[in-house]
């Protein structure tokens, strides 16, 4: 899988000892690792394990009391989604948050919102250089649409869409951020079989033609073990492993927190 | 068949004043899914701050500082009330504006004084007689009903387009359907708060004009925000076009109503039937005529 002449890069992304809590119950307790760029790097575990904290941490909706996170060589301990989001981190979420009322390209387009720097006055009037601007996000947009293959349901309010569909569609709003970082928690959840098999296909081709870096939460072994470089394991908010899948995969301490172990 | 129209157009007329205060409503909901309680007061708010700015300096220049006034008010409302409730439900904002409103209230009455106060900024108030060729007798209107009209229809044609056209209308839609993903795209929520609270402080001011030359400035007029309410019903609560459109059918229907049914009842029913109306329209079609569908999943 990671043939295809895709480099594995420096590191994108460091997170150290970042200890987070709410009141006393402790999601994430002294986590560190590293994400490099233009890899696929999963993060399981089991149920309550923080993978999901560990993403808000990342994209800054929640904030650690500890630790620090490292993105493009900044170190910052207390990041705002929006500076995130500014700075090239995207993501979509484990229970899909679309902007429902709105058809399938007008959530997309919301992506390219960053991007767009004319001036409010342009835009109140919508004319000349704001019109171009939005014509030229609208192609961007409508290239996504083909790569997912949702030209069909472009119009259609996402509210609508089927559960699979809905979590394309928020893949592509994502994308259309052209981020560095693609944070997805959990993408294949509640997907069927086929259904996993092309979301396991565009995750990939995401990967290989734009060079995007990928983090991912995933309960489905199989997935994780086909299409990630590096997999680290939480456990009650710890990391307890780190490293290829075949190392996880062999590694006694995963093996216990998923089996269970008799104390 | 000349006094029909008249009716008619008297009802449109007080109509398009309904409007005015819904359209406030529809801003503030279209952008946070929030219905604002407060917006009557503001209307009160922001007429007594012009009425009173108008004893000190020219017309123009009050008008300004009112819209001053009421982008500060935005400000420390986003700062104060909405920043710390990001992401808590619906209903909670809701319970938060009904403090605004009381806060607003007395803190308008406090610094402003509480007495009735007239309001003229100009608004031409004289009685002319229309459309002669094609009634006899012609159809008798104020020309302040036909003002206010015109500047409604100007307010929303401008707001329409903001909403539909530009990338703040988008981004103040997905703010109101979902905080969380519009954070995760880069959308600053605390602008886009300040932004709508502007402006629909701005469009109190201006129905806080209207209203104000019409009744005098005083405390009943924050109660118009009442009559906002089945326009909304009627036109839908996220719907522009649909606050204009509520509103003349109630100020039409409850005026043709109070003179052709209203007798078989004694008299008075100006004052429930828009209610009414809503009531039953809440059974049909619970969206409103141009709101947007509800649609679940299960």
């Amino acid at each position: 899988m990671t043939a295809s002449g895709r480099k594995i890069g420096g590191t994108l992304l460091k997170v150290d000892n970042i200890s987070l809590s709410f009141g006393g119950v402790r999601a994430l307790n002294d986590v560190s690792f590293d994400i490099k760029a233009h890899e696929i790097r999963a993060i399981i575990g089991p149920n309550g394990a923080g993978k999901s904290s560990m993403l808000n941490v990342i994209n800054g909706f929640y904030h650690p009391q500890q630790g620090t996170i490292t993105f493009k060589d900044i170190a910052r301990t207390d990041i705002g989604p929006y500076d995130a989001a500014s700075r090239g981190i995207a993501r979509t979420f484990q229970n899909i948050a679309l902007f429902r009322g709105m058809s399938t390209l007008d959530n997309i387009m919301t992506g390219r919102l960053l991007k767009m720097k004319r001036n409010l006055f342009w835009q109140a009037l919508y004319f000349g250089p704001a019109r171009r601007e939005e014509m030229e996000h609208r192609a961007v947009v409508e290239r996504i649409i083909d790569f997912l293959e949702i030209q069909s349901i472009r119009k259609v309010p996402v509210g609508r869409l089927p559960y699979g569909l809905q979590k394309r569609v928020e893949l592509g709003r994502a994308l259309a951020m052209e981020p560095d970082l693609l944070l997805l928690d959990e993408p294949m959840a509640g997907m069927n079989v086929e259904e996993k098999e092309d979301m396991c296909r565009f995750i990939l081709d995401v990967n290989d033609e734009f060079g995007t870096t990928i983090a991912l939460i995933e309960h489905d072994m199989g997935v994780v073990m086909d299409i990630s470089d590096r997999v680290v394991v939480l456990d009650y908010g710890r990391k307890i492993a780190d490293g290829t899948p075949d190392e996880v995969r062999g590694n006694q301490a995963v093996i216990d927190a998923y089996l269970g172990v008799s104390h | 068949m000349g006094f029909f129209f008249e009716v008619l157009f008297g009802g449109f007329l007080a109509g398009v004043l309904y409007a005015l205060v819904a359209l406030g409503f529809v801003l503030i909901f279209k952008a946070s899914g929030v219905f604002n309680f407060a917006q009557g007061a503001m209307v009160l708010f922001a007429a007594l701050s012009l009425v009173r700015l108008m004893e000190w300096m020219p017309i123009p220049i009050a008008m300004l500082a009112s819209v001053a006034i009421m982008i500060v008010f935005a400000l420390v409302v986003e700062r104060l009330v909405l920043r710390p409730l990001v992401n808590q439900e619906g209903i909670i904002l809701f319970m938060a504006t009904i403090g605004v409103s009381y806060f607003i209230d007395g803190f308008g009455q406090t610094v402003w004084g509480s007495d009735v106060y007239k309001l003229d900024v100009g608004l031409p108030n004289e009685p002319v007689i229309i459309l002669e060729s094609l009634f006899e007798g012609g159809i008798l209107v104020n020309q302040f009903d036909l003002v206010a009209a015109v500047i409604a229809g100007l307010l929303v044609t401008v707001l329409a387009i903001f909403f539909q056209k530009t990338r703040i209308g988008r981004a103040l839609r997905a703010v109101a359907d979902d905080h969380q993903a519009a954070q995760s795209v880069g959308i600053p929520l605390r602008d886009i708060w300040v932004i709508v609270w502007s402006t629909s402080g701005i469009v109190a001011l201006v129905a806080g004009i209207v209203w104000g030359s019409a009744l005098g400035v005083q405390f009943s007029i924050s109660l118009v925000a009442l009559k906002a309410l089945p326009v909304l019903i009627l036109g839908g609560f996220t719907s522009v076009p649909g606050a204009i459109v509520g509103g003349l059918i109630i100020g039409a229907g409850e005026k043709l109503a109070e003179v052709y049914i209203g007798p078989t009842f004694g008299g008075g029913i100006e004052n429930w039937f828009a209610y009414m109306l809503a009531l039953l329209f809440l059974l049909v079609r619970p969206q409103g005529l141009f709101g947007e569908r509800i649609i679940e999943r299960v």
